[in-house]
């Protein structure tokens, strides 16, 4: 195995001794991260720079590596679920509802239709506390902490409604196969309809605030702008690859959870810069209300909180401490005990950073045989390098935050 | 007309066949295997050639089947994905155990630049033309591919986690 190994060269310290002999141009080298308060995540950019300017960057990754893929090798589907919370954590209900969904394809459950319509609304919900983060945070890496302090309430409004139907907050863990747990109590709705009633007149006052503000456009308009063509060439999916002007949104391209059902629009930027990300992703957050207004509208009154399936669903805990039966399949379901198909399945859910996949093979046992996690930031932030080049550091900082890369789901 | 799972399967079985083979359809998607000496030329026939359009390039991961034989132990699986059409293919190419080496694709997808070097540094499949091929997520001085299967998780002497009691043998069951 040994002789698979390939030795890393160091052509930072290599190009600056050419130029210097070459040109007289001295450059340096700046190591920005891992831990910088400007990059919001552990990751590491050592930077080939020219006085401000950045010639060339390399990017170190993995600092949060938890080898999730190996772990989810040898753990039953059930513990799988807290894998996914710790991806994107700032989304974690997206990741649980794709992990479940990607189960229940594999399996051939059918889901009623109200329980899709509670993960539309839960999805969007966090799709909303993401968006808020990241839109947010770029105020604060302009200079304008109040809209984030502002704005942060309203993340923690969404963070009750979690903890009413789940009892978590960031890593939820929420959902089984085939629904949820349990069903949405009435707190849980009144924080809905009360989060709906306020949080629009906080988003408008946010976006006043931003959008049309002349320090904030000067330092985000053309800054870390990437083309539509790049963009796709190098897997840009979600706010990301719609900012560059292309409308690929899986809600809409491969409907997942009733998305059919509902009208919505797909906002789109122009040029690719932190800007338009940035009014992607401000637009994205009414769309998600929209979404939610209608999915609470068209909410069928019957179907329960869960598919009918006892070979997966844990019973009920009244049941398993009275009835026979409902202990067996409750220490059967807990051990792993399911009846599992021989098989392959990709399903893809649009996360709060795009297409988040979930590649499953499986062999009949208890836990997957392999287990990838296709991850939307892993893939993007591999162009991160390629559109500081040439910009200045401040721009380089104002371009991490504006594409939101979570070092969860980056280092899976 | 629209692209279909059944005209792929015709026009790649027309084009390359011996290379191409073992053409199904799991959960709406066509998988199929690419002799790994074609897999460039295949995926580049996918992405280029205008009946085709394979723009995207989803994911790229390997496998590792140690119960297979000795030619097949390794696996990169492609997903590739067709935007004008909305259709996926999932390629499969399968390599020997002890020289495992496929061909590059980021001259045709920049984004498998990343992926590939996280496929070498779980499985040390080596991605011949890859720009800068080195680990990624762990650190450059490990020695083994973690993610192979002769790699256990936990400490194989507990005896508190013994899966026999459920009638059950082996590392991964």
């Amino acid at each position: 195995m040994s002789d698979l190994l390939l030795v890393p060269e160091k052509r930072f310290e290599k190009q600056i001794k050419e130029t210097k002999e070459k040109d007289g141009v001295e450059l340096s080298i700046l190591n920005l991260g891992p831990t910088h308060p400007a990059t919001h995540g552990i990751f590491q950019n050592i930077l080939l720079m020219d006085g401000e300017k950045i010639i060339d960057g390399e990017g170190t990754v993995g600092y949060i590596h938890r080898a999730f893929e190996k772990i989810a090798e040898n753990r039953p589907f059930y513990q799988i679920n807290v894998l996914t919370d710790r991806l994107n954590y700032c989304s974690s209900p997206i990741n649980n509802t794709g992990w479940w969904m990607t189960v229940e394809k594999m399996l051939g459950i059918e889901i009623p239709k109200r329980v899709q319509y509670m993960r539309v609304i839960i999805m969007e919900l966090a799709r909303i506390a993401d968006h808020i983060i990241c839109s947010s945070v770029m105020g604060v890496d302009t200079g304008a902490l109040t809209g984030f302090l502002y704005v942060m309430q309203y993340r923690e409004k969404i963070y009750e409604i979690y903890e009413e139907i789940c009892g978590a907050r960031l890593t939820t863990n929420m959902g089984r196969i085939g629904g949820f747990e349990r069903d949405w109590s009435e707190t849980a709705w009144r924080k809905i309809d009360e989060f709906l009633a306020e949080f629009p007149a906080v988003w408008t006052e946010f976006e006043n605030m931003l959008s049309r503000n002349r320090i904030f456009m000067d330092r985000t308009i053309g800054a870390g702008a990437i083309d539509a063509d790049m963009a796709m060439g190098y897997g840009f999916t979600g706010p990301n690859l719609r900012a560059a002007g292309v409308d690929y949104d899986l809600r809409v391209a491969q409907p997942y959870c009733s998305y059919e059902d509902f009208e919505f629009d797909i906002p789109v930027g122009q040029n690719g810069d932190c800007y338009d990300r940035f009014c992607v992703r401000n637009a994205e957050v009414w769309e998600s209300m929209k979404i939610i207004r209608q999915a609470l509208e068209k909410m069928p009154a019957e179907g329960g909180f869960h598919a009918d399936v006892p070979d997966y669903y844990l019973p009920p805990k009244e049941d398993v401490y009275n009835n026979m039966e409902a202990l067996i399949y409750h220490f059967k379901i807990v051990m792993g005990e399911i009846p599992v198909p021989n098989t392959e399945v990709y399903h893809a859910v649009e996360g709060g950073n795009g297409e988040l996949g979930f590649y499953l093979i499986t062999n009949g046992s208890r836990v997957p045989y392999r287990l990838h996690f296709r991850r939307p930031c892993f893939i993007y932030y591999q162009a991160y390098n390629e559109i500081v080049k040439g910009r200045s550091l401040s721009d380089a900082i104002i371009t991490l935050s504006s594409m939101n890369v979570i070092a969860g789901e980056l280092d899976c | 007309m629209s692209l279909t799972n059944e005209i792929i399967q015709q026009t790649l079985s027309q084009q390359f066949t011996p290379k191409v083979e073992n053409f199904h359809i799991l959960h709406d998607m066509l998988a199929f295997e690419v002799k790994k000496d074609a897999s460039f030329e295949v995926i580049k026939f996918l992405k280029e050639d205008p009946s085709m359009n394979f723009n995207f390039l989803t994911d790229v991961c390997g496998v590792h089947y140690p119960d297979y034989e000795e030619d097949r132990q390794f696996c990169v699986v492609y997903h590739l994905h067709n935007w004008f059409d909305n259709i996926r293919v999932r390629v499969k190419v399968f390599l020997p155990a002890n020289n495992p080496e496929a061909e590059s694709i980021v001259s045709l997808y920049p984004a498998a630049n990343w992926q590939e070097r996280e496929t070498y540094d779980f499985y040390g499949i080596v991605f011949k033309n890859h720009p800068q091929l080195k680990r990624i997520l762990n650190m450059d001085e490990m020695e083994s591919f973690p993610l192979r299967k002769e790699f256990p998780l936990e400490d194989q002497g507990r005896t508190d986690k013994d899966d026999r009691f459920f009638g059950r043998t082996g590392p991964n069951c």
